[in-house]
């Protein structure tokens, strides 16, 4: 890391008041949990509603040249079908390099423009990612990074309820759909969508508004703060790959299991970065698959623990785990060989030098909650 | 009411020889979802790891206060670990030393000392 001085969300004040503690994550000063602690955090999330600072990350239009389409263009960098999606819809995607490895995930939104996308990408990857597509799309398409506007997420079974009272029609969003709301009077972009398995939305709110909405939302009795440990819990237990951690350049789409990212028409066209690799690998299968694994025992195995199969030879390693507050024990994300991961599947993990036994399972650990 | 010492590295022990964390620790450390404990009968010496206790946060080893051989585990934290944030020092117990060399106690921080000690820690 440089010692570049850590940036602040326009929340960090209110951070502060409500007892959050600070960590550096991504060059930001963020919460990783309130006085609530993490594993109250998390279960708040799953029965009520949480709200979450996630300004952090990187918020941007993808503005077309005249005569361009935006649409088109972002799919010379992502897999994913964006042609196809209707205006106001959101598509999970992820940007490639050119041997199909992963340099980010990210959300794109179709916008009733066709001009422009609205694009949201992790914060450690921003600045890599902003270069990337400026770079590669440069002369027929331009990034205007929104550094002015917050975000905030509000997830739960509770959050559509509680939205509502605040904007009014946004709980007539479909799951991954996003349109402009007056939120008390502020305009606002939200998108209903998240990174917890549960119901939820996503704001995109002018800076200098977000700590009065967050307020006014923290007002009503459903809804608690929530930091990144139960971010992390509650995405875990939903199967959602963190990047940097289960998914980055080594890892491919098919391998990651995010086959499902690569749109029909896209495969066909075998036009995105690194389609060679990834075709190969859908049609014959890949050497190591993403799967989910659960420890028997208590103890949690941790990013990094060895998978073992009962020969003792090393199958795998896990790239995230720790404890799942509402599967009650632990459970783990990684990547086995193909031959290990099918549900069912006895392995090892060596815990601190120890071998404790675990079972491969299929993904999520808990079953998604999202507004159908 | 047994005297109760304390280490640099916040674990407590009472002149039975009973061995667990302190209020300050269990705070720092956050909910506590697992804790891993040696056998009865393995032998420890002062400083030496005897276990392990896993937060929703982080790892933390465990440092033998003193030195003797482990004559009682608290199983009750294998099903139950969230008895170390609830109760640290009374429930949350982690295990009961027959202490080999009991002056080793003397060199330990009594509570006015380790209250000095997490005051600056926090500072």
């Amino acid at each position: 890391m440089t010692d570049t001085p850590l940036q602040r969300t326009p929340l960090f004040d209110l951070h502060v008041e409500l007892g959050g503690k600070m960590v550096p994550f991504a060059g930001y000063e963020m919460p990783v949990q309130y006085p609530l602690g993490v594993l109250k955090e998390h279960l708040h999330s799953r029965a009520e509603a949480g709200l979450f600072d996630v300004s952090h990350m990187g918020q941007a239009w993808l503005e077309a040249a005249p005569g361009e389409d935006a649409a088109a263009l972002i799919e010379t960098l992502v897999p994913g079908d964006i042609a196809g999606l209707a205006p106001g819809r959101i598509r999970y995607s992820l940007l490639l390099n050119d041997d199909g490895g992963i340099l980010d995930d990210l959300m794109v939104t179709r916008t009733p423009d066709p001009a422009r996308l609205f694009l949201v990408v992790n914060a450690a990857c921003k600045d890599a990612d902003f270069a990337h597509i400026a770079a590669k799309l440069a002369g027929r398409a331009r990034l205007v990074r929104l550094d002015d506007r917050a975000l905030i997420a509000l997830q739960g079974p509770k959050a559509a309820a509680v939205l509502a009272r605040h904007a009014f029609g946004a709980d007539d969003l479909a799951f991954m759909e996003s349109g402009t709301f007056a939120l008390d009077r502020v305009e606002c972009m939200i998108s209903r969508s998240g990174y917890t398995g549960e119901d939820g939305f996503e704001i995109s709110v002018p800076a200098e508004e977000a700590e009065d909405l967050a307020r006014r939302l923290l007002a009503e009795p459903e809804v608690a703060p929530i930091g990144l440990g139960a971010r992390d819990s509650l995405r875990l237990e939903a199967g959602l790959c963190l990047y940097g951690h289960d998914i980055d350049t080594t890892t491919s789409p098919v391998e990651a299991g995010l086959s499902w990212t690569i749109g029909k028409r896209r495969r066909a066209e075998a036009n995105f970065p690194g389609a060679a690799r990834i075709l190969r690998q859908l049609a014959e299968g890949p050497a190591r698959k993403r799967v989910g694994i659960k420890p028997d025992g208590r103890a949690p195995a941790r990013e990094g623990t060895l998978v073992l199969a009962a020969d003792g030879r090393e199958i795998g390693r896990a790239t995230s785990g720790g404890f799942g507050p509402s599967v009650g024990g632990p459970v783990t994300m990684g990547y086995v060989e193909s031959g290990f991961a099918a549900p069912g599947t006895p392995v090892t993990l060596l815990i601190r030098d120890k071998a404790h036994p675990a079972t491969v399972v299929a993904l999520p650990f808990v079953a998604p909650n999202f507004h159908r | 009411m047994s005297t109760i010492r304390y280490t640099e590295d916040h674990e407590w022990i009472r002149d039975d020889g009973t061995v667990g964390i302190t209020d300050f620790a269990q705070k720092q450390l956050g909910d506590v979802v697992f804790v891993e404990l040696p056998q009865v009968g393995q032998k420890l010496e002062r400083g030496e790891p005897f276990g392990t206790v896993e937060s929703v946060k982080a790892v933390s080893e465990l440092f033998a206060p003193a030195s003797g051989e482990v004559v009682a585990v608290n199983t009750e934290l294998e099903s139950e670990p969230e008895l170390v944030n609830e109760d640290p020092t009374g429930e949350g117990w982690m295990i009961k030393l027959k202490l080999s060399k009991p002056d080793e106690l003397k060199g330990l921080m009594d509570q006015a000392a380790y209250d000095s000690h997490v005051k600056r820690a926090t500072e």
